[in-house]
């Protein structure tokens, strides 16, 4: 089973996270936390030109693999998209991409990225916080 | 009853009496080294439960026939069960709740707030479970007492030297403290403590949650004034628990939870409440989970809680050396003959929920996260650890597979 779920994408991306790092002065941030296993995860985000094509997203913080790997996974996906793309992007996007089976409980850390981005997102542009997430109203944002 | 000398148990013949362990876990058997988050249950608390069930079973304390008396009866029996367990000078000092936390909460609610106010000292440590923490930290804010906490040395064990620094001037009404630590193992000197505390005039609370399942918990050696314990940690079921505490100060509080039974007489204008422990236990209880606490505390007490705690010792003696082999792994911690049967550990640059999901996949089940024990884990520094701990069923071949284990997490996340 953990053969299964630490599959090499999960472990080339937790080893070698994309766009780890921080944005100075970036047009949106926010930041999350997990309390039931202390995963940490904030993201920075700077726009185009157009100020709504999203030209940069960088994550810092830390946690499990899962929670590590998505966020590094979200961060290629949502390059040259658009804000309100983003926003709307359902959860099951990012989890084919993770493309393993998620415990409830691991499929906290895997959308705590997700989550935290959607929230930067909606204080920098007003858009939509999704309904409803499972389990994931356990999470704390910041 | 004769008096046998039982200073070792067989824990590989005690096995054959839990069906857990005929289970496969991804294919594999079971390693289950997270007792002390709950324990397995042996055939014969099932059994008794079962058989209460099919034999005794009605409401207790009310029907006048044959079958709520069986069920009374067996109800009642588990307290007095219970009461000699803990050496309570009486059984009617056992108030039945549904777990460790309620008792702590009846408490912190019915003693503390009619109890505490601006100008007094309540003093937990920084062990403490969420459960002897959250209540008194909460408590104290609302009654507008201070709240103060016992620091730790560096290997874990409480800074009893600090004690009379830390009260100051303060009135200290309560010492809050673990019998045993969820997380580090440490045993506390609650005596010591319960002696401190009395010298300032305040109460002892203990919580014995993890200490009664692998020790002698006397009430009376200890000399605290409540102490709580929970049965699904000592191979009873899930759902209850016990308050105990000195009768005087039962008699003196205030009820906590209000309703059906705890009664002495209601009219439309007031009510009266019924005697300790009645007063305490509103509502149905949990009935047969009683008669269920009662058969486990049968079960381990045949055992011998001194060989319990022998075993545990030599178990985590052998798992703190054969963690020692890896460099890479960090335990926190007091010695072994300073410990029960818990060992915190962390794995270089790997986070604790990757090590225990790659674990489970070899059907070794251990802990991973902060224990409830969050101001604890800040202190270490740390977001959360891995924890394995033992029982009286745990063999050194469960811990020789977390070893290996351990291996396997390297090799995958490293």
């Amino acid at each position: 089973m953990s053969d299964q779920l630490y599959r090499e994408v999960i472990l080339d991306h937790y080893k070698n996270p994309r766009g780890h790092g921080v944005i100075e002065d970036a047009d949106a941030e926010a930041e999350g936390f997990n309390p039931l296993c202390g995963d940490e995860v904030s993201i920075y985000v700077s726009f185009a030109d157009d100020d709504e094509t999203i030209e940069d997203v960088k994550f810092s913080g830390r946690g499990c693999a899962i929670s590590q790997a998505a966020t590094s996974m979200l961060v290629d996906m949502a390059k040259g998209r658009k804000a309100t793309e983003l926003a709307e992007m359902p959860k099951d996007e990012l989890l084919e991409e993770i493309g393993i089976p998620l415990s409830p409980i691991r499929l906290k850390c895997a959308l705590l990225g997700l989550g935290v981005l959607k929230i930067a997102l909606h204080r920098a542009k007003g858009t939509p916080l999704p309904q409803e997430w499972a389990g994931l109203d356990e999470l704390e944002f910041k | 009853m004769a008096v046998t000398a039982r200073p070792k148990l067989d824990a590989q013949k005690l096995r054959a009496d839990f069906p857990i362990f005929n289970e496969l876990i991804h294919g594999k058997p079971l390693s289950f080294l997270d007792s002390a988050a709950s324990s397995q249950k042996p055939r014969q608390v099932l059994d008794a439960m079962q058989r209460f069930y099919e034999t005794s079973y009605a409401n207790v304390h009310r029907g006048v026939y044959e079958l709520a008396e069986r069920a009374t009866a067996g109800y009642e029996g588990a307290r007095e069960t219970v009461g000699r367990f803990l050496n309570a000078p009486s059984a009617r000092e056992i108030v039945f709740t549904r777990n460790a936390t309620e008792a702590i909460n009846i408490v912190a609610y019915a003693w503390g707030m009619n109890n505490l106010g601006p100008g007094d000292v309540v003093l937990v440590t920084e062990l403490e479970h969420h459960s002897n923490f959250v209540p008194w930290q909460y408590v104290a804010h609302r009654a507008g007492a201070d709240f103060r906490m016992l620091p730790l040395d560096d290997e874990g064990g409480l800074r009893l030297d600090a004690l009379d620094e830390l009260a100051g001037t303060g009135r200290v009404k309560v010492v809050a403290a673990g019998m045993v630590s969820n997380s580090l193992g440490s045993v506390n000197p609650v005596e010591k403590l319960a002696a401190w505390a009395h010298d300032r005039g305040a109460i002892m609370v203990c919580d014995a949650a993890q200490g009664a399942p692998h020790r002698v918990v006397d009430v009376q050696a200890l000399g605290a004034d409540f102490v709580a314990v929970t049965a699904h940690k000592l191979c009873g079921p899930s759902g209850i628990g016990a308050l105990w505490g000195r009768m005087e100060l039962l008699q003196e509080m205030e009820p906590f939870n209000l309703g059906g039974h705890m009664i002495s007489r209601v009219t439309f204008e007031d009510t009266s409440w019924g005697e300790v422990p009645a007063k305490f236990e509103a509502g149905t209880q949990a009935i047969a989970e009683a008669v269920g606490f009662g058969a486990a505390v049968d079960y381990i007490t045949e055992i011998g809680l001194d060989a319990i705690e022998q075993h545990e010792h030599e178990l985590a003696a052998y798992g703190l050396e054969r963690l020692a082999e890896l460099p890479w792994v960090k335990t926190y911690g007091p010695p072994a003959d300073r410990r029960a049967g818990i060992i915190s550990f962390n794995v270089d640059g790997i986070h604790p929920h990757d090590v225990a999901q790659i674990l489970d996949g070899e059907g070794v089940a251990i802990r991973a996260g902060h224990h409830c024990c969050q101001p604890l884990m800040a202190k270490l520094g740390v977001a959360a650890t891995n924890r394995a701990s033992f029982y009286l069923y745990t063999v050194t071949d469960e811990i020789d597979r977390l070893v290996d284990g351990l291996h396997k997490v390297r090799k995958i996340l490293s």
